[in-house]
């Protein structure tokens, strides 16, 4: 069996290549957006802070540092998504009839 | 359960790779914001389904410190949903900057928190690459979340634009990082050294603050994509210390993403990685920004109404002067006056007009300008010689036509809009005096350049004014 390591390591070269195809297909006028979905989605950390601050055995520390990540992730998830979503809704291809 | 949550991970995972994909149209796009968020959803959902307890088993049962959890929860969308909402698409920039701050000191303090929670058990849990991964994970972590603070200080002209530089500046950068690096590779060695964490990361912070002062305004789209790429692999790396599967893709998405654009800002500027981050761009330039008294000539609004008039073909190249001055709407209404005549306006669009990638782009997005009208700099440019007239609003660098010929030039080798080769060029500026990189313009001084001085927007809307009152004459 694979080490957790080599299948991490694993497991990031191929998201890695994958992600410079797909990346490297965006059209450059979604650039801006492109840069906030990334930022939304590497939130995912909150999935770490989640487990820190939700252990049983967390010390004081741990809390304060694990509640700090929390709302931090959390303020990017939000507001990055949401801006996101409000950015490419302005892309229109034909004007609107007045 | 625990075989279930693992399908969750995948399942979200996928999603973030079909929302970056989706990414590659506007009229798919929403669909890809769509398809991150569920990604998300799923994947918090399953942390606490899947939190692990004694045992090996698993359960939300096992989640403690709900008030803690929750109320950051609370906090962070209350937070979170007016800053989406009342920021103004001007500011994008430095929201952006914030955010990768937040992400980034997210990602610092779990490894922070982890690195102490585990001293315990430091001899099974801190050993080895996990003990790597927790010290890459601060180390990205805490550089990038100063170095995203005082690029959004930049970017909200709080602090100073320009590159702020000091002798040795670099020997000094390099020495920081190497102790930083010195006392990582000690507390790889042994993690029980927990005295040295806080110098650790104390250096760290200091870094990204060194690291992102004698950088200048001009080139904050290279810095924000390169410190979007730190935020990613920080949570990569939080997801090698985790074992997490789900963040290293999330991770290695996010930094792959700002390579690729950090790439191309370089390639759009002809530098590199190395010059932009310790060539202190401007600071050079300063002693040779002199240049001698030359001639040139200016119109008013009224003379450069009716030159629009007369054209049927017109580029406008923005840049951020545009933001500076918000006169994205005005541009609208110049571009529905002029379309109306029948006139054939486009924009011309250099991949580092503004702030950070593609800032142009949702500019005129936000004033409703339809974005087949947007095209980038490899497919305008030849439509340059055939355009009767290229008005230049709040951009500079990009359109000096010594990046083609004057080898001596900072800029020699960029890509560059040809505005020059358009039969007439305005450019709608301040005053004469260049931008803070200090390069002189030649594209001013031409025959067939006329300069109109103002501020952007009201200068736009002056000209609005004057086409109607020329229809009813």
């Amino acid at each position: 069996m694979p080490s957790d390591l080599e299948l991490g390591l694993f497991v990031f070269m191929l998201a890695t290549f994958i992600g410079l195809e797909v990346i490297r297909k965006v059209s450059p006028l979604l650039h801006t957006p492109l840069m906030s979905l990334t930022n939304a989605i590497s939130a995912i950390s909150v999935v770490g802070a989640i487990l820190i601050t939700g252990n049983p055995d967390a010390t004081m520390l741990s809390k304060v540092l694990g509640f700090i990540a929390i709302t931090a992730v959390v303020t990017n998830i939000v507001s990055g998504f949401l801006i996101t979503d409000r950015m490419v809704k302005m892309f229109k291809k034909r004007e609107v009839k007045k | 359960m625990e075989h279930l949550v693992q399908y969750l991970y995948i399942i979200s995972a996928g999603l973030f790779i079909l929302s970056l994909k989706w990414m590659n149209h506007p009229a798919s796009s929403r669909h890809g914001v769509f398809a991150g968020e569920i990604g998300m959803l799923i994947a918090i959902i399953a942390t606490f389904i899947g939190f692990p307890g004694v045992g090996g088993a698993v359960g939300i049962a096992f989640v403690h410190n709900w008030t803690w959890i929750i109320t950051a929860f609370v906090i962070g969308t209350a937070v979170g949903i007016p800053i989406a909402y009342i920021m103004p698409m001007t500011a994008v920039p430095q929201r952006t900057a914030l955010s990768h701050a937040c992400g980034a000191l997210a990602a610092a303090l779990v490894g922070t928190a982890e690195f102490y929670q585990r001293q315990p058990h430091a001899d099974t849990e801190l050993r080895g690459f996990i003990m790597v991964a927790l010290v890459v994970e601060t180390l990205l972590g805490y550089l990038t979340f100063t170095g995203s603070l005082m690029a959004m200080g930049k970017l909200q002209e709080v602090l100073p634009q320009r590159p702020i530089t000091y002798r040795n500046q670099n020997a000094v950068n390099f020495i920081l990082f190497a102790i930083a690096l010195g006392l990582a590779i000690w507390l790889v060695n042994d993690p029980t050294q927990t005295q040295l964490f806080p110098i650790f990361a104390g250096l760290a912070l200091l870094f990204g603050v060194l690291l992102i002062i004698p950088i200048g305004g001009a080139d904050m789209p290279t810095v924000i994509a390169i410190l979007n790429s730190y935020a990613g692999l920080s949570a990569c790396a939080m997801g090698f210390a985790l074992s997490s599967r789900l963040l290293v893709v999330a991770g290695a998405l996010d930094g792959s993403s700002g390579l690729i654009l950090s790439i191309i800002m370089c390639k759009a500027m002809n530098r590199s990685f190395t010059n932009v981050l310790f060539g202190a761009f401007g600071q050079v330039q300063a002693s040779t920004g002199k240049a001698e008294q030359r001639s040139y000539r200016s119109a008013s609004a009224e003379e450069a109404a009716s030159i629009l008039e007369a054209a049927s073909s017109v580029i406008i190249v923005p840049g951020y002067g545009l933001a500076v001055a918000q006169a994205q709407h005005k541009i609208r209404e110049l571009y529905d006056n002029l379309s109306k005549r029948g006139v054939d306006v486009k924009f011309g669009i250099h991949p580092v007009a503004g702030r950070m990638p593609g800032h142009m782009n949702v500019l005129l997005a936000e004033a409703d300008i339809p974005y087949d009208k947007l095209v980038e700099m490899d497919d305008i440019n030849g439509d340059f010689p055939q355009c009767d007239v290229a008005l230049v609003i709040g951009a500079n660098d990009v359109t000096n036509p010594k990046a083609r010929t004057d080898k001596g030039s900072p800029i020699y080798g960029m890509p560059i809009l040809d505005v020059d080769k358009a039969h007439t060029v305005m450019v709608i500026k301040r005053s004469m005096n260049p931008g803070f990189a200090g390069i002189d313009n030649d594209l001013y001084y031409l025959d067939k350049t006329l300069m109109l001085f103002g501020d952007a927007k009201a200068f736009v809307s002056e000209l609005v004014k004057e086409l109607p009152a020329r229809v009813a004459a």
